[in-house]
């Protein structure tokens, strides 16, 4: 590499010529190794993808251009119309009990009391664990007779669940676990936020006898709003996504219930092997991320827009 | 301390108990599912701390020779594809944050949003047809997927905030960009090149996506292995929840101890692969 950044023109020429105007070009060698793995390995697939959802592309078998009828056939298939909204569901569910949660424990994090660091720490374990390990702990508490989960619902009087294995409840069972290991990333964020608030709004309102209510919802939260929507956005991007607590422990069952864009994919792509179609979901799926992503920013416009209006 | 401080300091406390306790429980409940026999992991009301401890459990997950076998082959893709990804990505990053080039990061958020499998599909085909599947190959090049916009993202967050004074110095002195960059630059940028090794190895050692679709019997990665454990051995909790806590030891190990590094990685860049 360092052949090549000694041997452009660019880098030559720098000695000579003014500082400003060249300094651009001079720095595109740095850049020119991670330009070629990314164009090998995020832009060439995607184009490939592309091209791949306009044919009938099938493993072992020869492909034929089709055009869009792939794209055509998205907006019949029921099994593809029944994960949107599971997918619908379940990335409401994941955005906004986290969200809730991570905020309470960002509060909570921002006081000083001994043990914090180490405390964090824990709190934060189950975001960085393996998700398959945790996944298989989880499938293991949620056995309906012999697990822990429907033993401490029997202490508190609640009647024992099916969990994962019955359809009305395997997808708030799978949030529960989606919240249990990213709640902790809202609450990183909501921390860094937190942080970055000035001390006098608080001091005021100490001397003015504001309740803690009063202070978190009329002070705290209109300053850490842009933190929280980073996080939801975020949170949003990888709920959607979401594959392997899904697909370890119900592998989007019983029958389709839990079955979300990305687990279909799967099935498209790899159990059945048809690439042509399983490109095509691939491309409406990322153009749906898309389109939340653009929902998100337009609602969150809108509601600093209102909030200017309405001069709070 | 006022009647109003103290119950202020046990609500507190209160809150951090419930808070924290979900993942302690948890991982708790882990490490005695990995310690009982079987007759204790079927036993209602459930066995929290066995009488006898099955340490057979482990011995038996780390006696069988395959195991050592999908250890060693993480320790190969993980490594390979951080390496790679840090060759790469710190100059990028350098690159990129000097250059002020920042519409370049939307490639960065666009691997960010694509969703893991959309990749697989196309580099299924061509690794199928450069006849790589059955090696670990296919495995290192995807998972630059997840390493390498980690890396440059953190990287170029870092040097966006590294003094420039220096290094325009060393070019009024002659230095060349590349000297500048590794005499003046790098041995300043590396604790952010640790938030970067850190986050990208956590990344990719979890990463089970790739491997459902990429790996043989042979080059399984832990996370694939032990998913395969889950339909063979449905029964046997003690083993697989051993298995399981082994998979996800190291990553636990490494939040506790670099706790710092990945908290400054995640609020900055919140990367996340696959």
């Amino acid at each position: 590499m360092s052949a090549l950044t000694q041997s452009t023109p660019g880098a030559a020429q720098s000695d000579a010529a003014p500082e400003k105007e060249l300094r651009p070009p001079s720095y595109w060698p740095f850049v020119v190794p991670a330009l070629v793995v990314v164009l090998a390995i995020i832009i060439f697939p995607w184009v490939f993808t592309i091209w791949m959802s306009l044919n009938e592309w099938k493993v072992g078998s020869s492909t034929t251009f089709v055009g869009v009828s792939n794209y055509l056939r998205l907006t019949s298939d029921p099994r593809f119309i029944e994960a949107i909204g599971h997918t619908l569901v379940y990335t409401a569910l994941s955005v906004l009990l986290p969200l809730v949660l991570g905020t309470f424990a960002a509060v909570v994090f921002h006081q000083k009391f001994p043990g914090r660091g180490f405390l964090r720490g824990v709190f934060i374990m189950p975001m960085m664990a393996t998700p398959v390990a945790i996944a298989l702990v989880w499938t293991m508490m949620f056995h309906p007779q012999l697990g822990v989960l429907n033993y401490l619902l029997s202490l508190v009087g609640i009647p024992a669940q099916l969990w994962v294995f019955h359809p009305a409840t395997v997808i708030p069972s799978l949030v529960l676990v989606e919240t249990w290991q990213w709640t902790p990333l809202v609450m990183l964020i909501v921390l860094g936020g937190l942080a970055a608030i000035p001390t006098e709004p608080y001091e005021s309102a100490q001397i003015d006898g504001a309740s803690v209510w009063q202070v978190f919802r009329f002070i705290t939260l209109p300053l850490i709003m842009p933190f929280l929507f980073i996080a939801g956005m975020i949170r949003m991007i990888d709920a959607v996504k979401s594959f392997d607590i899904i697909f370890a422990i119900t592998q989007g069952g019983p029958g389709s219930a839990s079955e979300t864009i990305n687990i279909y994919l799967y099935s498209v792509a790899f159990s059945y092997y048809d690439l042509g179609y399983g490109s095509a979901i691939a491309v409406v799926f990322f153009l749906l991320i898309i389109l939340l992503a653009a929902v998100m920013l337009y609602a969150r416009q809108r509601m600093v827009w209102t909030e200017i209006e309405s001069g709070a | 301390m006022s009647p109003r401080q103290i119950l202020g300091q046990i609500g507190l406390w209160l809150s951090v108990f419930v808070i924290v306790s979900p993942a302690i429980l948890f991982f708790l409940w882990m490490l005695s599912l990995s310690l009982k026999f079987e007759i204790d992991n079927a036993a209602y009301p459930p066995v929290f701390i066995p009488e006898h401890v099955a340490w057979k459990n482990y011995a038996d997950v780390l006696a069988s020779n395959r195991f050592l076998t999908y250890f060693i082959n993480s320790l190969i893709v993980t490594g390979s594809a951080t390496l790679l990804a840090l060759l790469v990505g710190v100059p990028a990053g350098y690159g990129i944050a000097r250059m002020a080039a920042h519409k370049s990061a939307i490639v960065i958020l666009i691997a960010r949003i694509t969703p893991g499998l959309s990749y697989l599909i196309p580099l299924f085909l061509m690794f199928q047809w450069l006849g790589l599947l059955g090696t670990l190959v296919p495995q290192i090049i995807i998972h630059l997927v997840v390493t390498v916009p980690i890396v440059i993202w953190i990287m170029i967050g870092y040097f966006e905030t590294t003094p420039m004074e220096l290094e325009e110095a060393a070019l009024i002195d002659g230095a060349s960009r590349w000297q500048v960059f590794r005499h003046v630059a790098l041995p300043i940028a590396k604790p952010g090149i640790a938030v970067a090794f850190i986050l990208a190895v956590i990344f990719s050692w979890n990463n089970f996506v790739f491997g459902i679709v990429l790996a043989g019997r042979e080059t399984r990665t832990l996370p694939v292995a032990v998913y395969n454990m889950i339909s063979f051995d449905q029964l046997s909790w003690g083993p697989l929840a051993a298995a399981a806590l082994i998979v996800t030891l190291p990553v636990l190990l490494l939040t506790v101890f670099a706790q710092r590094q990945i908290v400054a990685g995640l609020t900055a860049g919140a990367v996340k692969g696959g």
